[in-house]
This record gives C-alpha cells, structure tokens and sequence, in this order.
C-alpha cells in the first residue's frame, strides 16, 4: 500500500530524513518508535505534504501513485489520513461542517456524489457514539476549549467519518490519561484494522501498542530506520532505552 | 464640513480622496434617534461604492444593533457617529471585504454622554490584492460618564502582501471609572489552519474560505438577517480567493 525508498527530506534547510525506507502492505499496523528529534513528525508532515517540508531526495508509492506529486487535498482523498500529535483549534467553524465539506470535498476529488446533511449526520453520529463522544462536541467550533484527550478522541472521531485506507497517527496517545488511551487505542482497531487497511504509529512509548498490537515496529534514529523487528522490539526498547538499539 | 477634506484630516487620511470629491458636496448624515427604553436594529449592506454617514443618538436605556457588510464599490465608507445617554447600548458588527484597488472604510465615534452606558464594536477586515481597509473608531467618555463599558475588537486579514489594513481604536476619557477596552491584530491567515484542513481534504480554496468565512462570522451575530449576509460574505469571500 505505502512504499517508501530512500526518502530524504529538509526543514528550513535542515536535512532531518535522511534515506528512511519503510514497505507497508495492506491489513498492517506498523509502530515507529524514536528519541525526540528522531524525524518521526518530520515523517508523517512529509508524507502528508506540509509545506515547509521538502522533499529532497527518494520516492513514496502510495496505492500506485506518487504520493509525493499529489497535493495535501489530494492525498486524503486517495486515502491518507494524518493525526496530529497537536490537533489545531479552529474558532468559528463547527465540527460538524468542518467534517461534512472534507468529506464531501474528498468525494468530489474521487467523483463520488455529496453525502446529504441526513446522511452525514448519520455517519457523524455513530462514530461519535463509537468514541464516546457527545454530538454537542461536534457542534461546537473545531478542538477549540477542548482538552489534549478531547482533542485525540475528536482525530479518532475524523478518522472514522473519513474513513482512509492509510492512518499516520502522530503520537496520538500523548496527553491521554489511561481511559482515554483505551478508548482511543479501540477507535484505532475499530476503525482502522481490516484487510485491506493499514497503520503507521508514531510514538514514544509502548503502553499505546498495549491496546494496538502492530505486526511491526522500527526504530528511527537521525532520519532512517535503524532498526526492525516484531512487537518484541517495543519491548525491549522500553527495557532498554533507545540509546543502546540505535547504537 | 463644507471643505473638501484632504489626508490632514485625520478621519479622511486613508479614504480615496478622487471618489471623495467626486461625490462632495455629501447630503446631510441620516438623524436617527432611539427614545428612551426603545430598540433599534439596522443592517447595512455596502455593495454599490457610496458615502454613508449616520448620526445615531440613544436616549437613555436605549439600544440599538447595527450590522454592516462594506463590499462593494472602488470606494466604500460608512461613518457613524453616536451618542449614548444614560445606560444605553450600542452594538457594531461590521465585515469589510475588498480586493483590486477597493478602499473600504468604518469609521465610527461613539459618545457616552451618560453614566451606565455600553458600547461594543467589531470590526473584521479581509483584504486581497491592492484593497486597503480602514477602521478609525474613537470612544469618548464625557464627564460624568462613570461605569461606561466599551469595547473595540478590531482584526484583518491579509492574503497578500500588497493589500492594506489602517486600524485605529482610539480612547478619549474624562471619567475614572470606567472600562474601555480596545484590541487591533492585523495578520496573515494561519498556515498550520490551512495546512490542518486541507489534509482533511479540503482545496486551498475551500479552506482558505473556510477559515475566512469563520474569521468574519461572529460579526454577523444577532442580526436580523444574518443568514443572508453570511451568503453574501460568502459569496464575496468565493470570488477573492
């Protein structure tokens, strides 16, 4: 489903991924783990398009596209979705019309007819109540006055109505108490482990990977992978600390 | 005034002083009077290029709501100038959207005669290619006004480095019990915003529209007819962007 080879790419003229590859076949999870300044953010940035993050070197494949060719709009209509590790708050625009005009502008990319307000509401609603959340939340303006566990369970929320094939989830456990983690780490198997959808985590830790069992995990230290192995190597870097693998 | 102004007059610094002479001599403002206890709502939609002047006086625990939509027109400028006895209310909501070479103008100054009174005004500015958007607002508290509440939130938008935003709040007080409080931001949209929402899947458009129809929308709040201006703000905002 993702295939990325050799990908090198800057910030403000700072090389930060320098040659990461990373196959991901569909019905995969996969976890990305790292010390801070590691290039995990850089990546889920780059593969999602962010400007200011320039690729300069290596290719991305996504479904049989080039990933890297396609604008941020047009990626998630081909099924990318990015969680952000700060969800931004957005005054003045509801959830709810924010979620419907994304969808519905994604459909059109894909030259699938608009969903009706009835039947977005619908959608809404479920994945709201799958997440625990009250559709009062959804009517409000976008993360604004929500707090950090809020905030993840409101990417989960966009998640699900938006349904993608490709999830990079930016440490979407960060600033969860533990309720919430199980709540979100079930929207992630929920909405996201099937067979012919696939998982990129990004995170320090392992007690995410506790509730969202990946098939494979990677060590990413100074822009590539430096290491990959089973769910045995979350493990042992919470054992050991990511000094002595990336050694 | 009777002399055409020039840019010394400080209420007519920024204003497109061709279209200026070309309507002088301006009409006598438009009087409207609020008696005391009574309600007053108004909506004012700018989209032809004209000089608008109202004198607007509010007699005690009087209130009165404008809402104003300045868009139209190489040249757009709406002047109000209001007086507040005792305890009454005054709101503003204006939204001036210009692109090309528009000028766009609000200039306001309310007058608390009276003790008790409130003022409250927003003003919100999106501004494309060589548009310039101004909004001078003087708040004057006359002796004796204690407890005057005001308040001044003046922001704008600019898509591109060549547009223009003047924002003056201005405080003139003869009372020491009072509040006034006056904010001004003029900035550029927010990238992480647009970037946030076009990975959800919206078009730079659509989401540079979105986040700008968010911008003006709490202007347009308790109008009576405020889905129709978030129509034509709207449909403003499409054709800028």
């Amino acid at each position: 489903m993702l295939s990325i080879h050799n990908l090198q790419a800057n910030v403000a003229d700072k090389p930060i991924l320098k040659g990461l590859s990373l196959t991901i076949n569909a019905g995969e999870i996969h976890a990305i783990m790292g010390p801070n300044g590691a290039g995990k953010s850089t990546l889920g940035y780059t593969l999602a398009g962010r400007p200011g993050y320039d690729v300069t070197g290596g290719d991305v494949t996504f479904d049989g596209q080039d990933l890297l060719a396609l604008d941020p709009h047009e990626r998630a209509a081909a099924g990318l979705f990015l969680g952000f590790q700060y969800p931004v708050e957005i005054p003045g625009i509801s959830n709810l019309q924010f979620l419907r005009e994304s969808l519905n502008a994604q459909r059109k990319i894909r030259g699938e007819d608009p969903l009706s307000g009835a039947d977005f509401l619908k959608i809404a609603r479920a994945q709201a109540d799958a997440m625990g959340m009250d559709m009062d939340m959804l009517k409000r303006p976008v993360n604004v006055g929500f707090s950090g566990g809020e905030k993840k369970r409101n990417e989960m929320v966009q998640m699900g109505i938006l349904n993608p094939k490709l999830a990079l989830l930016d440490e979407t456990d960060s600033g969860l108490d533990i309720d919430a983690l199980r709540v979100v780490g079930e929207g992630i198997n929920r909405i996201m482990r099937k067979a012919d959808k696939a998982v990129l985590l990004i995170t320090h830790y392992q007690r995410l990977l506790d509730y969202v069992q990946p098939d494979f995990v990677h060590v990413l230290a100074e822009g590539k992978i430096v290491r990959s192995g089973g769910p045995e190597l979350a493990l042992e870097l919470e054992r050991e600390g990511y000094r002595e693998l990336a050694a | 005034m009777t002399a055409l102004p020039t840019r010394r007059d400080e209420a007519w610094r920024y204003a497109d002083l061709e279209a200026v002479a070309r309507a002088w001599p301006l009409p006598a403002p438009e009087l409207i009077s609020v008696t005391s206890g009574e309600s007053f709502t108004r909506t004012i939609l700018q989209d032809t290029g004209r000089i608008q002047q109202i004198d607007l006086h509010l007699a005690a625990h009087a209130k009165a709501a404008l809402h104003v939509l300045n868009i139209g027109g190489d040249y757009g400028r709406i002047e109000l100038n209001v007086t507040l006895d005792e305890g009454a209310d005054f709101t503003l909501g204006a939204a001036q959207i210009g692109g090309a070479t528009q000028t766009l103008e609000v200039i306001t100054t309310v007058t608390h005669m009276g003790p008790d009174a409130t003022s409250r005004q927003i003003v919100r500015s999106v501004l494309a290619a060589q548009a310039t958007g101004t909004y001078l607002g003087k708040v004057a508290v006359a002796r004796g006004a204690q407890h005057t509440d005001s308040e001044q939130s003046v922001k704008a938008i600019l898509l591109d480095r060549t547009a223009t935003a003047n924002a003056k709040p201005e405080l003139e007080i003869y009372a020491d019990d009072v509040k006034c409080a006056h904010g001004c931001a003029i900035g550029e949209l927010d990238a992480m915003a647009m970037f946030y929402l076009q990975s959800r899947g919206l078009t730079p458009a659509e989401a540079k529209t979105l986040l700008l129809q968010a911008f003006i929308s709490e202007v347009f709040e308790g109008a009576a007819d405020q889905d129709k201006l978030q129509a034509l703000a709207l449909a403003r905002l499409e054709a800028l962007t």
